[in-house]
């Protein structure tokens, strides 16, 4: 069953209780084949909490995109425990963990991930196809996420005709649809130029700023800078570069 | 104070869904986004759901031509004969009375009717006179046959020339014969107004008529045949041997039940009708032949559109892989993903049958019009030929679904789009 002990799961109580992680990882450790085992993370301990921007850096094959995919719910650990939200994610089934996943997380692909033949407001609209949205005010909903990025005047283009950091505003409205937890970004800036790249960040700056809670995996050392706290993956084990904001710090207050 | 709070509907555990208008949507837009694929991978379930409807079709149609055709004559022919036990001997002699002609003409419905009988004539020979040619064969065993006034009629037979022997000549026992063209040509007689005359053994017979044609009963036009009283007084002949019926169109299976009472009623059994089919069951006969046989060529068409489908579906599949990962990153579970790739191999076979459908149904008109048939389509045809065509989409997308489901997410989004 659903263990929700460590947080409720109203969404309400949850905006009050900021002394809950979005994340928390106790002990997790991914061990990959058997003869002999890969241990691509180790005993990782990592809380996210509320508002927080926290960046994951580290070499290629250090274990940046096996956290990401456990964070993401697209993999399970071998142990230890990990809380999404509150909800300890080992006891869902391929069904809870794809509603949990898409109702919390919105995903930011180095590659953007939009579909080739359709509008760019299209595949905004597509992130509310699994969640139970209402059909109703779809459309209104994902204008409204892809005017947060300032793409309004692009929704109704075919991605394909569009600039890279375009495309990738566009993967990050179509992430925003629907208010997630998690804004989980997958070397958001890899695919584009340097000018693209800046302005993007100014984008998640501005997210930041609202409140969203965003973990950026990159291997970037500008990009990292950006977030208020980074953290470190080296040989599947996880340091802190800058110390945690205790659960408050990274709060931005009216 | 701003702070984001999750706000997609529904607590953060709830179940993911998708609706069945999102599900629909997403199918169509999938296929549309590559229409000359889809028309293309249609094709196959078309031309195999067009060929099972203008097979069934065109068997119906034709069956109901060919049965036509078979009424006008072979539907009012009955012929009744002594019933033979195993060893091929009638089960019990005589049991034709002399005149079966006028009892079965008493029958509601019968058209004509008459006895015809072969005639022992031990082995005697035929031959023309005056004629004695050294060189060719002048004598020839022809078989002989006696026949009632009324066979020639229910035969339909036809004289080249001269006339037919009635009852008087049966009744008087005359030695008169009506030649089979056949015989005629062997025995060289071409014209009866010089009142030609053959030899049976030793008795002179004189020739009345020459037959042209009969429509029942061809072993006529290689016979003697002469009348039933004659053949009685020269050849001993002891009953009839069988009696031809020509009824109404329609009264056949009526008349056939009548006969062996009318014939023998005091036992009716040792007779043996030989009655054409009913209308009804020759239909079915000639339909299930051409069923079995075009059906199963609709049915090859219809596997090779399954595959077509199925195999289309797969590659689909094998592009989306990335498209599979985004959608499972936004909340979509494995069924969610399998869901989609049914739908869309689903509609591809549902298209498929409606196109199917319409084009056989055309078929079958257009020949049907351009042979002045009647076209016959039974109604659950072209209405079942659709779910027909949808059964096979969804059938093909089972395994490609399947292996859509069965990715993993984090390779699927390893995949580029």
């Amino acid at each position: 069953m659903i263990d929700l002990s460590g947080a409720p799961a109203d969404g309400h109580r949850l905006a009050g209780g900021l002394d809950k992680p979005v994340v928390r990882l106790s002990k997790v450790s991914r061990t990959f084949g058997a003869d002999p085992p890969v241990h691509a993370l180790r005993d990782v301990d990592l809380a996210i909490w509320p508002g927080e921007w926290v960046s994951i850096v580290g070499p290629s094959g250090s274990g940046k995109s096996t956290l990401l995919n456990i964070v993401g719910l697209l993999d399970r650990q071998t142990a230890g425990m990990y809380r999404l939200v509150g909800v300890d994610v080992a006891a869902l089934d391929d069904l809870g963990r794809a509603g949990l996943r898409g109702r919390t997380i919105g995903f930011v692909f180095q590659a953007f991930h939009l579909l080739p033949h359709r509008t760019v407001l299209e595949n905004v609209m597509l992130a509310e196809l699994y969640v139970g949205a209402p059909r109703h005010g779809r459309q209104e909903r994902a204008r409204a996420a892809l005017n947060r990025v300032s793409l309004d005047d692009r929704a109704d283009f075919l991605p394909t005709k569009l600039s890279g950091g375009q495309q990738q505003r566009a993967a990050i409205a179509r992430a925003l649809v629907g208010e997630p937890s998690l804004l989980l970004c997958d070397e958001p800036t890899g695919n584009l130029d340097s000018h693209s790249a800046e302005s993007l960040l100014d984008v998640f700056a501005q997210l930041s700023h609202d409140g969203l809670t965003l973990a950026v995996i990159t291997h970037d050392d500008k990009v990292a800078s950006r977030a208020g706290r980074q953290v470190r993956i080296v040989d599947g084990a996880l340091d802190e570069l800058t110390p945690p904001s205790a659960g408050n710090g990274q709060v931005h207050g009216s | 104070m701003k702070l984001r709070r999750r706000g997609r509907s529904g607590p953060a555990t709830a179940k993911p869904r998708l609706a069945a208008r999102d599900l629909f949507e997403e199918c169509l837009a999938s296929l549309l986004a590559r229409p000359g694929r889809a028309v293309l991978t249609v094709l196959g379930t078309v031309v195999g759901v067009a060929a099972l409807v203008a097979t069934l079709g065109l068997s119906k149609t034709a069956g109901n031509q060919i049965v036509g055709r078979f009424d006008a004559l072979a539907a009012t022919d009955i012929v009744v004969t002594p019933k033979t036990g195993r060893t091929g001997r009638a089960v019990r002699q005589n049991v034709l009375p002399w005149d079966a002609e006028q009892r079965v003409g008493r029958l509601n419905g019968v058209v004509a009717a008459g006895t015809l009988t072969d005639v022992n004539v031990r082995g005697e020979l035929v031959r023309a006179v005056p004629v004695n040619d050294p060189q060719g064969q002048t004598q020839f065993q022809v078989p002989v046959k006696a026949a009632s006034p009324g066979l020639f009629r229910a035969v339909r037979a036809r004289l080249s020339t001269g006339r037919l022997p009635d009852a008087g000549h049966s009744a008087r026992g005359d030695r008169v014969v009506v030649l089979g063209p056949n015989v005629a040509a062997q025995l060289h007689v071409t014209r009866v107004d010089n009142q030609p005359a053959i030899y049976i053994g030793d008795r002179l017979y004189v020739v009345v008529g020459l037959l042209s044609t009969v429509q029942r009963q061809p072993s006529l036009l290689g016979s003697i045949v002469i009348p039933e009283g004659t053949a009685q007084r020269e050849f001993g002949l002891t009953a009839p041997g069988s009696v031809q019926v020509e009824t109404r169109i329609g009264a056949a299976s009526v008349i056939a039940g009548q006969l062996p009472l009318a014939l023998n009623p005091a036992d009716p059994r040792v007779l043996k009708v030989a009655a054409p089919p009913e209308p009804r069951r020759v239909r079915a006969g000639v339909q299930r032949d051409l069923n079995s046989l075009f059906l199963l060529l609709g049915g090859v068409s219809l596997l090779v559109g399954a595959i077509g489908i199925a195999n289309v579906t797969l590659v689909s599949v094998l592009e989306r892989v990335g498209e599979i990962g985004l959608r499972r990153s936004l909340g979509a579970a494995r069924r969610h993903i399998a869901a989609q790739f049914l739908m869309e191999s689903t509609t591809l076979g549902l298209v498929g049958g409606v196109v199917g459908a319409a084009v056989g149904t055309l078929v079958v008109v257009g020949v049907a019009a351009s042979r002045a048939w009647t076209p016959v389509l039974e109604a659950w045809v072209p209405l079942g030929a659709p779910l027909l065509g949808g059964a096979v989409g969804l059938l093909s997308g089972l395994y490609p679904s399947a292996r859509a489901a069965a990715l993993e997410p984090v390779e699927a989004l390893r995949s580029t789009m």
